[in-house]
């Protein structure tokens, strides 16, 4: 090994290069402490005692042979050390021997350790030597925080206008009911669970009337009080939409019991059939329906439903109006105009 | 335009004038929408019309109602974070002075596409310096003047603090006067966020 030049420097100028650093004596005592590490820990428990009695120590085991013999610690290999009080604020290490057998020079850091310890001992800069790195590091996690804060709440927020505009897509304006594509939703998922339903096609009878009589303004609000009627007829897991202007269609879940299906149409209708009131005028509306269930079908097509409780629905309008109509194959076969359809079973 | 300027532009009227303000200078700038997202793009035209709007709001040139930004991107509670990444630039003003050299760097650990102004600080003696202010947006320069003052008075320093124009090439200067470091108390500054209140 090539004869080592000797560098003499005073014990005040280690304390400005490594504000935490120890010297050990050759007994492996603790002779000096570095001004920034007696604020981590107190002194005169540090002083004249091994370094074990305050910190935990550990290497990775690669120190080469020759530099763990006769010292406190290996040398020139890296060290993790941990305070046995307090915080548990985990420290780097590097230590090298003295010469001529004197002691040892340990010098301490923070690692990612840095951020906690400010706060954990009340650190500032002037505990840090100018050429640490650790004003830099404390800068850049504050930053990145600053930055992570406001990305996550942007997400928060586009996750929410997201939702909203997906509502939208789905909800009729006027009414606040379900539109067409939400329905097509809802049946396509009914259908893919294979559960049981019916499907009610309910047309409004006079009110182009209203409208033509008493103009847009009541027939908005016709539409309105409809809605609060059907909302009102309709249990949680129903459906209501309106699928054109006074045209709507009700998905009634795990319901196809015939008796009730008509007796739930004639509350509605008889609930239509209620002067509703508008300015100083009175609009009367009633109701026409047809209705078809699942258990008509060995395969289930959402538009041959929708066709099928048309039909139903024709023939309740057929029928004089106010009235509800369940489909039947037999006798409910082609809307007027069109031929007779020819069923696959 | 990276949105955190908009957004800077945003809080500082609505802070400091009121929400019926923002809402005012909004539709002034005919912008469509009444909320800017700081970590989103925005197209520079937009930065220019919601600026020349607010001008003609307040029947003021754009230049104090940039240098009054500054001011509040230093002082205002609900942007501490600005004045405390500041703050890490130095001990003294005079360090936080020289440490705006390095601000641009700074700046893009933080956010890359955030277009800082490049600045220059130089000393031209008995406690002078002088700060040259270049961007794409010419104007920069005043909102520093705000931003020098308030940061005077967060170290409790006295200055003078002149804007000198514009040189070539769309560059802007400044002259500081550090008069008296140590005037005042100014703000207490720990390196952990929060510390400020122990003790």
């Amino acid at each position: 090994m090539k004869p080592q030049e000797f560098v003499p420097i005073e014990q005040s100028a280690l304390d400005v290069m490594m504000p935490m650093h120890v010297l050990l004596d050759a007994q492996g005592r603790v002779r000096h402490v570095g001004p920034a590490l007696g604020k981590v820990c107190k002194i005169d428990g540090l002083i004249g005692h091994d370094l074990s009695d305050v910190f935990d120590v550990r290497d990775n085991g690669m120190a080469r042979p020759e530099d763990v013999v006769g010292g406190a610690l290996p040398h020139y290999t890296k060290l993790f050390l941990t305070l046995k009080s307090g915080p548990s604020t985990a420290l780097k290490g590097v230590a090298v021997p003295l010469s001529d057998g004197r002691g040892e020079l340990l010098n301490l850091s923070f690692g990612l350790s840095v951020v906690d310890a400010v706060a954990d001992y009340g650190l500032n800069v002037a505990d840090f030597a100018h050429t640490d790195l650790a004003i830099e590091m404390l800068y850049l996690v504050e930053a990145k925080s600053a930055v992570l804060d406001e990305i996550k709440q942007l997400n928060m927020r586009l996750q929410g206008a997201k939702t909203e505009a997906e509502e939208q897509a789905y909800t009729d304006t006027l009414t606040g009911l379900k539109n067409r594509r939400a329905m097509d939703q809802v049946m396509a998922r009914m259908i893919r669970g294979r559960l049981p339903f019916a499907l009610m096609h309910l047309d409004l009878d006079f009110f182009k009337a209203v409208n033509d009589t008493h103009g847009h303004a009541a027939g908005d609000a016709v539409l309105e009080v409809v809605a609060d009627i059907l909302r009102e007829e309709t249990r949680e897991d129903d459906m209501v939409a309106r699928v054109g202007g006074d045209e709507f269609i009700l998905v009634f879940n795990r319901l196809v019991d015939h008796d009730r299906l008509m007796r739930m149409s004639e509350r509605i209708i008889s609930r239509l059939e209620e002067p509703i009131p508008f300015q100083d005028i009175e609009c009367r509306i009633s109701g026409s329906i047809g209705i078809t269930t699942s258990e008509f079908y060995d395969t289930l097509d959402a538009e041959q439903m929708v066709h099928d409780a048309d039909l139903a629905l024709y023939a309740s309008k057929h029928a004089g109006r106010a009235t509800a109509t369940i489909y039947d194959p037999a006798k409910h076969t082609a809307l007027p105009g069109t031929a007779p359809e020819v069923r696959a079973t | 335009m990276h949105g955190m300027i908009n957004r800077a532009i945003q809080c500082f009227l609505r802070d400091t004038y009121g929400a019926q303000t923002w809402s005012e200078v909004v539709d002034k700038a005919d912008l469509g929408f009444d909320n800017f997202e700081a970590m989103l793009g925005y197209p520079d035209a937009v930065t220019l019309d919601v600026l020349s709007a607010t001008a003609r709001h307040f029947k003021k040139p754009v230049e104090s109602l940039l240098e009054d930004l500054g001011t509040y991107l230093v002082s205002h509670p609900n942007v501490e974070a600005i004045r405390r990444l500041l703050r890490f630039g130095g001990e003294s003003f005079s360090e936080f002075l020289f440490s705006l050299n390095e601000l641009h760097g700074r700046a893009r650990l933080a956010l890359p596409d955030l277009e800082m102004p490049v600045m220059r600080v130089k000393p031209t003696g008995d406690g002078m310096f002088e700060l040259t202010c270049a961007h794409e947006l010419p104007g920069f320069g005043y909102a520093m003047l705000g931003v020098l003052r308030a940061m005077a008075d967060d170290y409790g320093a006295l200055v003078l603090l002149e804007h000198q124009g514009w040189k070539d090439f769309g560059e802007e200067v400044i002259t500081v006067h550090l008069l008296e470091a140590a005037f005042s108390e100014g703000r207490a500054f720990n390196l952990v966020a929060g510390e400020e209140l122990s003790l």
